[in-house]
């Protein structure tokens, strides 16, 4: 799914990186924890929804690789947030959607979760007589 | 990051590329009450090896060159595709990965399938193992030649410098409770272990592990300092602080403990999720503390 279309589905506005909408993001994962979130999220095309809007979860999606976030209940970062995230060239972006709300839309659309990334290792380990 | 079993580049791509990506949508159809001769014609015109069996826009079966071949032997040329063809049709949609396919022609032992769309449930197109291969391949080359644009940008320090041994060391210093910027360490570190050359995946476990050393200095201590150790085959960090120590190692390990105070929680830190997460990102991890001290933490990640 690329971020126009995520634009669309959760009404969100562009904060920086309008010129990027053609990413595509596979997975996305809403959380307010950042441990969690360097834990658990291993694919660079994961779209973060979160209302945190601290330097860390952008300095946290950077050493992730991630490209894209969207704060949810119309929160809006600071100016060095904003800094930050243009510096490295991620998207950020803002919804009035409460957490909740904005990822169940995004799932329903086919947007798929974190833990699907599981079921990949599976299929991978799976595949191993046919490749 | 997971030590897991690795899988190979191949099944990655495979499972990475859809069927919609590989097909071929310039279909090729016969229709049931076409004859055997027909088929034959179609297959050597397009030198293909198999048609599906299409009757007002309705995929009826798949018949291929090894039916015809069939018929040959048994004299039946003239008779209409109908009454030869595999109406047990197995498909595949276009939004299924690769493997998918892979999986099936293991299983059914068919040359080919037909291609549908998952919402029209109509033919859209048809795969076989060549465009299978064809489509790995390029997508092979393409990665390739990405990859090797990235291996110019970078230079591998290690083979350029000349030494018996080469280290390189970085150093940070962390203050303490300046919350404004924690993580601004750990973003420099990411951006000075890429520009040495070191792989994505390995900078990402460092980097991960470096972030939550650095939250740890900021949130709980009045500094300290990291340094990093850059080899040809391994990198090791060492945080060292001054202050309070941790009192009780084994329990600050376990996941969900923490002794977090409320405005760390409310930066999304603070969740007790520190120490297992480098330990779960590091292939060696020591940690040595001394309450009213310090603590001495160092993790090897190996290249």
């Amino acid at each position: 799914m690329n971020i126009h279309k995520v634009k669309q589905i959760i009404n969100a506005k562009v904060i920086c990186g309008e010129d990027l909408l053609d990413l595509e993001v596979k997975m996305g994962c809403g959380c307010d924890l950042m441990s969690h979130i360097l834990a658990h999220i291993e694919s660079e095309s994961t779209l973060l929804l979160t209302g945190l809007t601290t330097p860390q979860v952008i300095y946290a999606s950077d050493a992730l690789g991630l490209k894209a976030i969207c704060f949810v209940r119309g929160k809006s970062p600071g100016d060095d947030v904003i800094k930050l995230a243009k510096e490295r060239a991620i998207i950020l972006m803002n919804t009035q959607l409460p957490l909740f709300e904005s990822c169940g839309k995004l799932y329903k659309e086919g947007l798929k979760g974190i833990s699907e990334n599981e079921q990949r290792s599976e299929i991978l380990k799976d595949s191993r007589t046919c490749l | 990051m997971s030590k897991e079993v690795r899988s190979s580049k191949i099944q990655e791509l495979a499972y990475e590329c859809k069927v919609e990506e590989a097909m071929t949508a310039d279909i090729v159809t016969v229709a049931p009450s076409d004859t055997m001769v027909d088929v034959w014609m179609k297959l050597k015109d397009k030198r293909i090896s198999g048609l599906p069996v299409v009757n007002a826009d309705n995929l009826e079966g798949i018949i291929s060159v090894e039916d015809f071949i069939k018929c040959i032997i048994k004299g039946r040329k003239d008779e209409q595709v109908k009454d030869i063809m595999t109406s047990d049709i197995k498909f595949i949609y276009t939004d299924e990965p690769l493997i998918h396919v892979l999986k099936k022609f293991e299983k059914h032992k068919f040359g080919r399938f037909p291609v549908k769309d998952r919402d029209t449930k109509k033919l859209v197109g048809i795969i076989t193992k060549g465009d299978v291969i064809r489509c790995l391949l390029n997508r092979f080359e393409k990665d390739y030649y990405e990859e090797e644009a990235q291996k110019n940008k970078m230079c591998n320090i290690f083979k350029d410098i000349k030494a018996d041994k080469t280290t390189i060391l970085l150093k940070y210093d962390i203050k303490g409770k300046e919350f404004k910027k924690a993580g601004e360490k750990s973003s420099f570190l990411k951006n000075a272990l890429l520009r040495l050359g070191i792989a994505t995946d390995i900078t990402r476990r460092i980097v991960i592990a470096s972030m939550e050393t650095e939250m740890n200095i900021i949130i709980f201590t009045d500094g300290g300092e990291i340094t990093v150790s850059v080899e040809e085959d391994k990198i090791k960090v060492n945080a060292v602080d001054s202050g309070p120590g941790i009192s009780d190692i084994e329990k600050a390990m376990l996941p969900g403990y923490s002794t977090a105070p409320d405005w760390v929680r409310e930066m999304g830190f603070g969740a007790g999720m520190g120490l297992p997460n480098i330990k779960n990102c590091s292939d060696e991890m020591k940690i040595n503390s001394k309450v009213g001290e310090g603590t001495n933490l160092e993790f090897i990640v190996n290249i």
